[in-house]
């Protein structure tokens, strides 16, 4: 599962939606899990956590459109 | 009145009591004479509109009234009748709904998702015509260019938690400290680009009554603090419908060639509110109805009031296009 293994390049919080993304607060940068940097530019990101965001690593909502048991839990 | 304000002047007015208060507006604004029984007897739409430009004096006001005018207890007077009848209409409007016993957030989101209002999102997709696309935004821009203020008038009134999701959610809302990143001016500059007035209420003149109405039920929220729970339920309505049909409307977009700075407004609203439903949801409704369970239920009450303006405007939008909906 994308974003299970979160490196954080500061002191950033982070914040686990059942169903839905992780959100990550107050990060300059996100590193996804092919271990490329991603900058951030919001005070919160949302990172997808089903895999099927078009606009991966970030969370496009592609998530409210899956059958529930394909979301992450 | 300066050359470079950039506020609006007053529109034209839709009936008897709006005539009459326009005129006392820019006239002697203290000099109005409160008639309850003609706000009583206000058509629908000649009453919306006076609402509309009475809540307005909340915000940047018009060139053409006196700053004076918002705090003037006769035009506070009318302001407030307004209100209550809006407010009473809302209110019979909703069926009512079971305050969650656990879950909260969850309880919301499956209360918002399973509303299933008719999408001009969907329609401007596949088929909509670039003419049609240009009303739409038209309509929409009397919110988009005002995008994320109603909101502000709550923060104040909310218990710590709540309070620092909706700053943090209205921060990225006005840019994130950036200027050019405010979404009312990300609308603003694809308005200009795509050749359309860029002035606040600009089109205020062509929007029907549902147009009129959502505009007035989310000010109504924001400014009454009692309606505090009404304001963050709307709101969080609003994020969670706002991601995937902002999605279609890119593609929508795209099919039809229209200029970039429209494509990336959307574009930026996929990403964006797919984090504010979050915090929304979890971050400030759920905490709000912990911290103020009296308010749980006004929640519900204004994400349902969000959702039914929606409808109500894209009926009306989908109608005049000819299209069933
Ligand atoms: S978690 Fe939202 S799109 Fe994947
Ligand atoms: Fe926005
Ligand atoms: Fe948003």
């Amino acid at each position: 599962m994308i974003a299970d293994d979160v490196t954080l390049d500061d002191s950033g919080e982070t914040m686990v939606c059942p169903g839905g993304p992780l959100l990550l607060r107050g990060v300059s940068s996100y590193t996804d899990e092919a271990g490329i940097a991603h900058r951030v530019e919001r005070p919160v990101v949302a990172v997808c956590r089903c895999g099927y965001s078009g606009s991966l690593p970030w969370c496009d909502s592609t998530h409210k459109r899956l059958p529930p048991d394909r979301r992450p839990s | 009145m300066s050359t470079t304000d950039s506020r609006p002047t007053l529109p034209s007015p839709r009936g008897s009591l709006s005539e009459r208060i326009l005129q006392a507006l820019r006239t002697d604004p203290g000099g109005l004479v409160t008639d309850a029984a003609a706000v009583a007897l206000a058509e629908p739409e000649d009453a919306a509109l006076t609402l509309w430009v009475l809540q307005e004096l909340s915000y940047r006001g018009f060139q053409d009234v006196p700053e004076t005018a918002e705090w003037e207890p006769p035009v506070l007077a009318v302001r407030r009748h307004l209100q209550v009848d809006l407010e009473a209409r809302l209110r019979s409007r909703w069926p009512g709904h079971q305050v969650p016993e656990s879950d909260f957030a969850e309880a919301l989101l499956q209360f918002i998702q399973d509303d299933d209002g008719p999408s001009v999102a969907s329609y401007v997709h596949t088929h909509a015509t670039e003419e049609q696309v240009l009303e739409l935004l038209r309509w929409r821009s009397i919110y988009h260019l005002k995008e994320a203020d109603p909101s502000t008038w709550t923060l104040p009134r909310l218990t710590r938690g709540p309070k620092a999701a909706l700053a943090e959610l209205q921060y990225d809302e006005y840019g994130a400290g950036r200027p050019d990143r405010l979404h009312a001016h990300l609308f603003a500059e694809a308005m200009a680009a795509l050749g359309l007035s860029t002035r606040p209420g600009a089109y205020l003149d062509e929007c029907p009554l549902e147009v009129l109405e959502m505009n007035n039920a989310m000010s109504l929220f924001g400014l009454d603090g009692r309606l505090r729970g009404a304001s963050m339920g709307h709101l969080a309505a609003f994020e969670v419908t706002s991601s995937v049909p902002s999605g279609h409307l890119v593609r929508g977009l795209r099919r039809l060639g229209l200029a970039e700075e429209i494509v990336e407004y959307y574009a930026e609203h996929v990403i964006a509110d797919s984090v504010h439903d979050q915090l929304a949801t979890r971050l400030i409704c759920a905490v709000l109805a912990e911290d103020e369970p009296e308010q749980a239920e006004d929640i519900f009450f204004g994400a349902f009031t969000c959702l039914d303006q929606e409808a109500r405007c894209a009926r009306t939008l989908l109608g005049r296009w000819g299209v069933a909906a």
